[in-house]
């Protein structure tokens, strides 16, 4: 009894941690640019795509397994610098006078593009860039073997999660960042540059999720439409945490993959119902979501 | 008044001529040199890689054989009842809606003579409906799904690639004789009409061959395409079953396959995968020995050394030397789809003395037999509409030799031994413990 809850709980933290680092980048684009980025998941495509790659060829060309994480970071860094630096300045800059339900749609219509992009660039066949989870093997935990791989995954989401909360709070571009989330206009008449505070968050939301699919490329066949699936997950994630809130990504992440883990092991027909059961009922209680600080509604 | 009969007279006749030339033009329009027909196969998303293309290449490898007239005797006569055939891709992505949409569109816009293909179940189910409603003659190639012609009767609808049910008694067969000691089993299959049907006819199977066998009661069902096994693989691992039922394709065997291995998953538990061909050259040396794997036919890894079959010689030397790589199951499933119209066409031709009609197509496809590059095929089912054909299981083991997958122990076993008797429902025959199965 007592390994199978400590493995529905390192499943679900697992899942989890997954969930969180993907979803923080939309959380955060949202919270300062009031933007609903559905192209964040092709950020975690091309991070997924671009990491499977060098690994592959990195494991062709003789260099150690090892070097796949380096290559790992390498990629979500690059992929997030130029997708995000090109789609912010070219495209996104020119529309935030629009509604933000066109931007929406705009950013859907980045990511067809995107993935298409994909097809051409990397082609259909799948990639298997596996070398990093191999070469840390596995460990058993409850009675059961976890690949160590999946362990530094959770290690990377506390990571991710602590160097989110001391660049917002103790550092002087998250106080820019915070005025700049609490009024635009007078920010910029401080002298404050919100084109370029726009333009980091950007990037670093994309390098954010670009991160997310390059380090689950090594658990998986990354494949055309890899990008599909997670874009909802995260939605749904950030629906539950509320929209732009960092803690809330943290809470509805760890949420949904618990329960998740939970109706795996216990209930496995309710697997798919279980996200957006949770979805539902947060959003019936707390419109808002779990974190996001309720508006006064305006006629 | 004779002027005016004289004019009736001449209208009449201009207006009958009118017909006779409309109707020789109808009747024209049907010898055409060429058909057109939609070719529908996922050419993007996840299973684009392991099936989709696959199976365009080797539609398109028989299609160009079939115009040239460079099949292998008995078929090697020129085109499809004497026409060549302009096949019109079609990507399956996007689900059910929108497969629907572009049949509609390759039907009514495109005026195509016949529409070959589908690889996923739920495809299948959403086309077949509209197939019968506009009257066009469709062959589902690789869709599995029984309840295709076990639901309700189809007009305008074949498939000549055997269903779950004939794939699912054959693996419960070859566990039963092969691993007659484990008795208990779970599955992780994909949550739609394919991997439901396969785990249920899998588990009723195990039941009426091995009484004293036990399911588990916490199968799994993630998405399909979902990607993320680590607390199936979990579950599967706590589960104290030695054997665990698989039907995943695409990327998900793919998937499924690289967390399991990191995780030991392949040294505790008898995978049985009733159709992982396609991951068995993608993942190449990582992919585990001892998996028992099918490939829903005699197709793929369990065939490609097998040359006594002039025809599977020829498809496998041809496709090599094309693509570079071995075929794959969907590759033979759509050639075999194609060989299937032709013969049906070239049936119907000889029958009608020239270019058939759809009607005459039809009839000649109906109960046909015939030998396709998987060896015997029968449309014994569905009214004459579904084939039947033996499925092969085997167990994997990396050919060090030759530095590529291999496969040993392979058993088949004949359709007549895994397949309901035709006008007979395969759970209700299941559940009478498979009376009058044929099994050498």
């Amino acid at each position: 009894m007592l390994a199978q809850v400590l493995t529905i709980i390192l499943d679900g933290l697992n899942y989890a941690s997954f969930l969180f680092i993907v979803s923080v980048g939309l959380t955060i684009v949202f919270g300062v640019l009031k933007i609903l980025n559905v192209a964040h998941g092709a950020f975690y495509a091309w991070g997924a795509y671009a990491a499977a790659y060098a690994i592959t060829q990195a494991s062709e060309l003789g260099y150690p397994d090892w070097i796949g994480f380096l290559l790992i970071f390498a990629a979500s860094i690059i992929v997030g610098l130029v997708l995000g630096s090109i789609i912010e300045r070219l495209i996104l800059r020119k529309m935030y006078a629009q509604d933000e339900v066109l931007i929406a749609l705009a950013t859907f219509g980045l990511f067809l593009v995107l993935e298409d992009i994909i097809l051409v660039v990397f082609g259909v066949d799948p990639y298997f860039a596996y070398q990093p989870m191999a070469v840390l093997g596995n460990v058993v935990i409850g009675g059961v073997f976890r690949d160590v791989y999946s362990l530094t995954l959770f290690a990377l989401a506390v990571v991710v999660a602590v160097g989110c909360w001391w660049a917002l709070t103790k550092t002087k571009w998250g106080k820019l960042i915070a005025v700049v989330i609490y009024d635009r206009e007078i920010s910029q008449a401080m002298g404050i540059n919100v084109s370029a505070v726009y333009l980091i968050v950007f990037i670093v939301g994309a390098m954010l999720g670009a991160l997310g699919g390059a380090y689950v490329a090594p658990t998986t066949s990354v494949a055309p439409g890899f990008g599909i699936d997670v874009i909802v997950l995260s939605f749904a994630v950030v629906v539950i945490g509320g929209m732009g809130s960092i803690p809330g990504a943290l809470i509805g992440s760890v949420m949904v993959g618990v329960l998740r883990a939970i109706a795996v092991h216990q209930f496995p027909e309710l697997e798919l119902f279980v996200v957006f059961a949770v979805m539902a009922g947060v959003l019936i209680i707390r419109p808002e979501g779990l974190f996001a600080p309720p508006k006064a509604r305006t006629i | 008044m004779k002027k005016l009969f004289t004019r009736g007279v001449i209208r009449v006749s201009a207006l009958a001529a009118c017909c006779a030339v409309g109707a020789m033009m109808a009747g024209t329009a049907s010898a055409k040199d060429s058909i057109k027909v939609g070719v529908v196969t996922f050419l993007t998303g996840p299973a684009a890689g392991p099936f989709g293309v696959p199976g365009k290449n080797g539609a398109e490898l028989v299609i160009d054989a079939i115009n040239a007239g460079t099949l292998p005797a008995p078929h090697n006569s020129k085109g499809f009842g004497g026409a060549t055939m302009e096949p019109v891709f079609i990507d399956e992505a996007g689900g059910g809606a929108k497969q629907v949409a572009e049949y509609r569109n390759l039907v009514e816009k495109q005026n195509v003579d016949a529409v070959i293909g589908y690889i996923s179940s739920g495809s299948c189910m959403a086309i077949a409906p509209v197939a019968d409603e506009l009257q066009k003659l469709t062959i589902m190639s690789v869709c599995g799904t029984p309840r295709l012609f076990e639901e309700k009767p189809r007009s305008h609808v074949f498939r000549t690639q055997g269903n779950a049910v004939g794939d699912s008694i054959a693996a419960a067969r070859y566990m039963v004789e092969m691993f007659p000691k484990m008795k208990s089993y779970t599955g992780i299959n994909q949550n739609y009409a394919w991997g439901q049907d396969s785990w249920k006819f899998y588990d009723l199977a195990m039941k009426k061959l091995d009484p004293a066998s036990q399911a588990s009661d916490k199968p799994q069902f993630p998405k399909i395409f979902s990607g993320q096994y680590s607390a199936e693989i979990s579950t599967m691992l706590l589960d104290k079953a030695p054997v665990v039922h698989t039907s995943f394709w695409d990327g998900d065997i793919e998937a499924f396959m690289l967390q399991g291995l990191v995780r030991g998953f392949f040294q505790q538990k008898k995978l049985v995968s009733v159709v992982g061909g396609s991951a068995v050259d993608s993942l190449g040396k990582k992919f585990p020995d001892g998996v028992v794997l099918g490939t829903r036919g005699k197709y793929g890894l369990l065939v490609r050394e097998d040359m006594s079959d002039p025809l599977n010689a020829w498809f496998v030397t041809e496709y090599k030397k094309r693509y570079d790589v071995y075929p794959l199951g969907p590759s033979y499933q759509y050639a075999k789809a194609i060989l299937y119209y032709k013969l049906g066409m070239d049936k119907a031709a000889k029958a009608a003395g020239g270019s058939p009609n759809q009607d005459q197509v039809m009839s000649a496809l109906k109960n046909m037999k015939f030998n396709s590059f998987d060896g015997e095929v029968s449309m014994s089912l569905g009214e004459g509409r579904q084939a039947v054909h033996p499925v092969g299981y085997g167990i994997t083991k990396w050919n060090a030799k030759k530095g590529e997958p291999g496969i040993e122990k392979v058993k088949y076993y004949g359709a007549e031994c895994i397949n309901p008797p035709a006008g007979t429902l395969s759970e209700d025959w299941l559940n009478q413990g498979m009376p009058g199965a044929k099994c050498n």
